[in-house]
């Protein structure tokens, strides 16, 4: 089976083809680089994805943060949710952790700006 | 009246590159005038990542970006003034500035880096019928309520318009447990990057309705719907297409224009095909002294290209303040020939160029298998090929001092379709 994605590594949005065969991307085409074969490899098998949102302090104040790394797409929802249940209390400072393991991905979650209380 | 080697207005990430690299340059006596109360711009509220690939090699969300760049502002000992706004520039370089600890004052420059950014198009610039209900925004202000204020506009949206920032929203409304139910583009692709189509639609199952628009608003006092309808070859809505969305926000991702009040009041000729100032290979405005650098001068899709262009700025007003002559020799203009838009710069003076010249431009619509050709007088200067060249993505040919010896006429970028 033939899949056709587009390469979200980077903003050049390269056009991929893949050649899948039982859940496994076996070859790629139309990358530009290294990025673009990993992303199909995985987007075929267990699709992943950075999560960006924000958290709150108990004033309502919204905290930019961001996954450290990438969760199963799957998860975005859970993972999301999870911070919103997370009370961040300032000052904080950019990649100072909020959360240890968001939805069980094992995967932390760190600001992404520091601020003042 | 306080006097300033070099003025930044606007504390974004052009200003921010701009003061940082004049002041390493050697020029001490400068200052950031930033209207918000802190420095980063439009980036504290830009919180998705995707910026600083080509800067930093690593991705980083807007907030970071910004706050590397400031920490060089504060690590270098650059003066800013937050909560100060600009509200004029005279052709001799005097400039009014506004601000709660000093009141309204003017300052001199001997040389002005405007770096205001730009805003988005409004509803007023659109002409779409309806009452003018609550809950028409723009995309840009719903992203600064949910992420910076912690409000949420919405439960249920439309989106007109597939800039980057509509995308960037389409998402961001969904995680915060809004239903978006359709991106509505009026062109027959999108003007937002491929990677926001897949990660911010597709991953969501959020449909992108091209060549369709928004005909009408339903709702006197609160937005209650839109009507939808495709659209013809020439924009207009076909009749028998149409379709009712109940939404209680419309969003509006239209395009973004250059903030140039201030250019305008200190006399700056504007382009009018970027509505940015008009600047030589310096990036030099028609104002000698003033140089624009960042979205002011023309809207850019990646931060990471208004950096670069805005060290250049700093770089050059540096070497203004310093006493290089200001636009030596006859000028050649560069223009956008089939295919092309606009090009940055419009003017350059080959005696001044020190080392290469960036050519900055878009194309008009999506052209797939052509080349780009830079060519003055018949001779070809630089030629660039790729597989497909969309308007949403800006496109740079460099040109090195050499290849501007003896040149008559003007330089012209266009597309070049393919021999079949």
């Amino acid at each position: 089976m033939t899949r056709e994605l587009t390469c979200i590594g980077c903003p050049m949005g390269c056009a991929l083809t893949v050649e899948v065969e039982n859940n496994e991307a076996v070859s790629v085409t139309g990358n530009t680089c290294k990025i673009g074969e990993n992303y199909a490899r995985t987007e075929i098998s267990a699709p992943v994805r950075a999560v960006t949102t924000t958290a709150l302090t108990a004033e309502g104040i919204p905290v930019p943060v961001k996954t450290v790394g990438s969760v199963p797409k799957d998860k975005i929802f859970e993972v999301v949710a999870h911070i919103k249940r997370t009370t961040v209390t300032l000052p904080v400072k950019v990649g100072d952790i909020i959360l240890d393991n968001a939805a069980d991905t094992g995967v932390a979650v760190a600001a992404t700006a520091s601020m003042d209380n | 009246m306080r006097e300033f080697e070099l003025v930044i207005i606007g504390g974004g990430p052009a200003g921010m590159a701009a003061a940082i690299a004049a002041k390493k340059q050697g020029i001490d006596d400068l200052v950031i005038f930033e209207r918000g109360d802190r420095l980063g711009g439009i980036l504290n509220q830009c919180i998705h990542n995707g910026f600083g690939l080509h800067t930093f090699k690593e991705e980083l969300t807007g907030p970071e970006y910004a706050e590397r760049y400031a920490q060089q502002v504060y690590d270098l000992g650059i003066p800013y003034e937050l909560g100060t706004m600009v509200l004029d520039i005279t052709p001799d370089k005097q400039i009014t500035v506004v601000s709660r600890q000093r009141g309204a004052e003017t300052v001199r420059a001997r040389a002005v880096i405007l770096a205001m950014g730009c805003r988005e198009r409004p509803r007023g610039a659109l002409g779409i019928a309806g009452f003018r209900p609550q809950g028409v925004y723009t995309a840009g202000t719903a992203q600064k309520l949910v992420n910076c204020e912690g409000v949420v506009p919405g439960k249920e949206v439309v989106i007109l318009g597939s800039g980057d920032i509509g995308l960037i929203m389409a998402r961001r409304m969904t995680l915060e447990g809004a239903k978006v139910r359709a991106v509505v583009e009026l062109m027959p692709y999108s003007s937002g990057l491929k990677r926001n189509i897949v990660q911010c639609l597709d991953d969501y199952g959020i449909p992108l309705m091209l060549s369709h628009t928004v005909i009408d608003i339903k709702g006197k006092e609160k937005l209650e719907g839109v009507w939808v309808a495709a659209v013809d070859e020439h924009n207009a809505p076909i009749e028998g297409t149409e379709e009712y969305f109940p939404c209680d926000t419309l969003l509006l991702s239209c395009g973004l224009i250059p903030e140039n009040e201030l250019s305008r009041s200190a006399g700056i000729e504007l382009s009018p095909l970027t509505s940015g100032p008009s600047v030589d290979e310096s990036l030099e405005t028609t104002v000698e002294g003033v140089f624009a650098c960042g979205n002011v001068l023309h809207v850019h899709d990646l931060v990471d290209f208004v950096s670069e262009e805005s060290v250049r700025a700093g770089e050059n007003a540096a070497e203004y303040i310093k006493g290089k002559p200001s636009s030596p020799g006859t000028p050649v203009a560069v223009k956008p020939g089939n295919g092309v838009r606009y090009t940055v710069p419009s003017r350059l003076y080959p005696e001044s160029v020190t080392d290469c010249v960036h050519i900055r431009f878009r194309v008009t619509a999506p052209v797939k298998g052509a080349a780009i050709v830079v060519s003055c007088g018949g001779k070809e200067l630089a030629r660039k090929r790729g597989r497909i060249f969309v308007p949403s993505e800006m496109i740079e040919v460099i040109l090195k001092k050499e290849q501007l010896a003896g040149l008559s006429g003007d330089i012209e970028v266009r597309t070049e379709e393919a021999a079949k």
